[in-house]
């Protein structure tokens, strides 16, 4: 009943082809987007943008370019941690070496270098595929991990290793409150979702699903497996490194190897895996999901606690919390192994059809 | 039908969510001085940082116990970090505004340190990092709102060769001498190494530097170059699971433990005693304190925390070397927001603002230490505008087999060398963030 495209009628092809061919849709991201960018802001406090939101919506930017390389292509890879690191530590050295330089150079230099890296360590997938591929990508991993702690270059010579940015400004305009570091992120993961999604329902998109659901086939019907591989690395980490970019200098403002660790890498495939692979919404509740509900049963915990009269100590929130949140990731597997992205469309489906399901 | 269930259950979970989240707690109206705990009772250091948390909550309770600051309530609220810098960061964000604003962190982690150094001057909330952090943070003049009171690891690390080159008859006799550093590859672990190199500059003596990948469980290799190369000494920058871990290397290498020296982080109980026996002779460099069961603080905390059932921890741990960290730790930070609080509002609670001003100004003399219990575990503490640290006393203790032994006296660390490098590299993180060296006018604040 709310969810119907009955009366809906399409008279020329561009009105066929747009994102969102359902008016409801167009409405609901509509009402979405006017959410965050001005009800939001306006609602929130400094610990919710500062804790929650920002981690978000850079880590949801960075799993929508892993969603590209894995869920879209096919190509399973663990180095989303090192393009990201790359891209932070390249923007880093572009942005402090040279002075005056603007924060978006600086963070498409990130971008680029992720990418560049991105094509080289993406050859392997010309001969390797699926978990072999994974291991081939886990060079890249210890690779940059080694580089940023050991080569001085990277990090201006700091002895600890650790280094800082700070003054961001874009076109004049300061990035210096919560809310406007908020701003900033979602924007460009914005822009960056509207590009993903143009590029994925577009003839690169096909090629790259092509290549994921039968490579030989696809290269019988004339798609280039090369072309198309390298393509979707070097889309996926220019994504991911401009992510690393902001989570570097936004989100955390100094940092240092660990915040690129191969823990970071299996958090991006989670957050893809469990949002819906091959699904740019689903990038966006595997976010919610792994940035969030660790923090959120962090704290309701003790207050659940507290309700029925029982002290929790801190340790055994810490645990309770794991404990819950491994259960909770099996449980929606098994649910819905297609990720959160298909219960979206499950739900949107019941939609259309209630109240009257049959 | 399974939708509208989901529906429900979620509309459930969510309205009980915000109602807990809401309801304001009965302590939040209370006037209390509100100290957060960033703990790391899960993770990898789980087994050092217990004690250290625990000894930090129990001195606040005893500070109640004996009144209060001058009458105001002390009140502790934990988050855990497990170690993670991300999290730490959470969490200071979590508890900065709670009850009333957070007098100070003490974070208990380099990282978080790192991370929060950035924020706590937009925030206004002092940072105290006894022995840990930034070592340059010792200087306040560019570092207005850190504090690594009665020690860093530059003060570590030459306290640890002092005490070396003192058992070897002078530092003349260190010239030609292979030292490796067994270290943490973090922020952590690689803020010991411009001390040593500078000394291995002056001294002639070679290092072998050994990193090792957090968390610290894979050390066949390092401790495989250890036996090849035998070094002379080997000294330790590890902590939580790496010290147990290394020490046990050592023994498989048949590394005389004589020879191994931990710095402040790396010889507490948690590390030694279940390796026991074997570990006899392992050093550790301890900032003031080590394990004090017989201070009068420690008889104070059993009687009048433990005994009436509002210890924290298992009792046997109190006055262990870390549980004694927290105490200083938790001593310092009462003192810092009591001196504030004489110079600002007596018997009211201080703002962080204001509590910054008391550990610039901190005036700990042995009368003071002495009156509060710390009699033969503290030196006199003084900070200063230009001096965040206080005091750089340290002695060395040796484990021998079942509990710790003093095996040297006092130890300062050398001003003359430390205090150029921590100039030198406050300087450069100003000049990288722009920011300019503090007026005199301004110390006055």
């Amino acid at each position: 009943m709310f969810y119907r495209e009955n009366g809906q009628f399409k008279t020329n092809y561009k009105a066929d082809q747009q994102i969102f061919p359902i008016a409801q849709d167009r409405w609901a991201i509509a009402a979405l987007l006017l959410i965050g960018f001005v009800a939001v802001p306006l609602l929130a406090d400094e610990y919710f943008f500062k804790a929650i939101l920002i981690p978000f919506v850079i880590l949801s930017m960075a799993a929508l370019g892993v969603n590209i390389l894995v869920g879209y292509c096919g190509q399973i890879s663990l180095g989303s941690g090192a393009f990201m690191a790359v891209g932070a530590y390249m923007a880093y050295n572009t942005f402090v070496r040279v002075e005056g330089m603007p924060l978006i150079v600086a963070l498409l230099a990130g971008g680029l270098s992720a990418m560049a890296l991105g094509i080289l360590f993406g050859i392997p997938s010309l001969r390797v595929k699926g978990l072999y591929l994974a291991v081939a990508t886990l060079a890249a991993q210890f690779f940059c991990d080694w580089a940023f702690a050991r080569i001085g270059w990277f990090t201006n010579n700091s002895s600890s290793g650790s280094v800082a940015v700070s003054g961001l400004s874009l076109l004049g305009w300061d990035i210096n409150t919560p809310a406007r570091k908020y701003l900033f992120c979602l924007g460009l993961t914005v822009l960056v979702a509207l590009l993903a999604k143009n590029l994925v329902r577009g003839a690169i998109g096909r090629e790259w699903m092509a290549i994921r659901d039968m490579d030989v086939a696809a290269a019988v019907i004339g798609i280039r497996p090369m072309y198309a591989k390298l393509s979707a690395f070097a889309v996926s980490s220019f994504i991911v490194g401009m992510a690393g970019v902001l989570w570097a200098f936004v989100h955390l403002g100094s940092w240092e190897p660990l915040a690129f660790s191969i823990d970071r890498s299996f958090q991006l495939l989670f957050i893809v895996i469990i949002g819906g692979l091959g699904s740019i919404m689903g990038s966006f509740f595997g976010a919610a999901f792994i940035v969030v509900l660790p923090i959120a049963l962090n704290q309701v915990l003790p207050a659940i606690g507290s309700l029925v009269g029982l002290t929790v100590s801190t340790a055994m929130i810490s645990h309770a919390e794991y404990m819950i949140f491994g259960a909770l990731i099996v449980w929606f597997l098994i649910a819905e192994p297609h990720g959160l992205a298909r219960l979206w469309s499950i739900g949107k489906q019941k939609l259309r059809l209630w109240p009257f399901p049959h | 039908m399974k939708l509208r269930k989901i529906a429900l259950t979620a509309a459930l979970a969510a309205a009980s969510l915000a109602a807990t989240l809401g309801a304001p707690s009965a302590l939040a109206q209370a006037k209390v001085q509100f100290f957060p705990s960033l703990t790391g009772r899960t993770g990898p250091v789980a087994p050092n940082a217990t004690p250290f948390a625990n000894g930090y909550a129990d001195y606040m309770k005893l500070v109640n116990a004996r009144g209060g600051i001058n009458g105001v309530m002390t009140l502790v609220e934990e988050c855990e970090t497990a170690y993670a810098t991300d999290r730490g960061v959470e969490c200071y964000e979590r508890l900065k505004g709670k009850h009333g604003g957070a007098t100070v962190f003490q974070p208990l982690s380099t990282g978080i340190t790192f991370a929060l150094t950035e924020k706590v001057a937009g925030d206004k909330i002092p940072l105290i990092t006894s022995g840990y952090g930034r070592s340059d943070s010792a200087d306040g003049g560019v570092f207005k709102w850190n504090f690594p009171l009665i020690g860093h690891y530059w003060v570590a690390g030459d306290a640890v060769l002092q005490h070396i080159a003192k058992q070897e008859g002078g530092w003349d006799k260190l010239k030609g001498k292979k030292i490796a550093v067994v270290y943490h590859d973090s922020p952590f672990g690689k803020e010991l190494l411009p001390i040593v190199q500078e000394r291995a500059a002056m001294h002639g003596f070679t290092l072998q530097l050994l990193p090792v990948p957090a968390p610290g469980v894979e050390q066949k290799a390092v401790w495989l170059q250890v036996r090849q190369q035998r070094p002379d000494f080997v000294v330790m920058q590890t902590w939580g699971v790496m010290t147990p871990t290394a020490i046990r290397e050592a023994i498989a290498v048949g590394y005389p433990r004589e020879k191994m020296f931990g710095t402040w982080w790396s010889g507490a109980e948690p590390d030694l005693k279940d390796i026991g026996a074997p570990a006899k002779g392992y050093n550790a460099v301890m900032m003031q304190h080590g394990a004090e069961p017989q201070s009068a603080v420690v008889k104070e905390i059993l009687s009048k925390v433990h005994d009436k059932g509002q210890g924290v921890g298992p009792k046997d741990e109190v006055g262990q070397v870390l549980y004694m960290r927290g105490v200083v730790g938790a001593m310092l930070a009462v003192e810092g927001a009591r001196a504030a609080q004489e110079r600002f509002n007596k018997g009211k609670p201080v703002t962080p603002e204001q509590a910054r001003w008391g550990y610039e100004n901190l005036n700990l003399t042995q009368a003071k230490l002495d009156a509060l219990g710390f009699k033969g575990v503290l030196r006199p503490i003084s900070t200063s505008c230009v001096d965040h640290m206080g005091s750089a006393w340290a002695r060395v203790h040796t484990w021998d087999g079942a509990k710790f032994t003093w095996a040297s006296d006092w130890l300062q660390a050398d001003e003359q060398i430390i205090r150029p490098l921590v100039k030198s590299s406050a300087e450069k993180y100003a000049a990288e963030k722009k920011w300019t060296r503090r007026t005199p006018q301004d110390c006055q604040s």
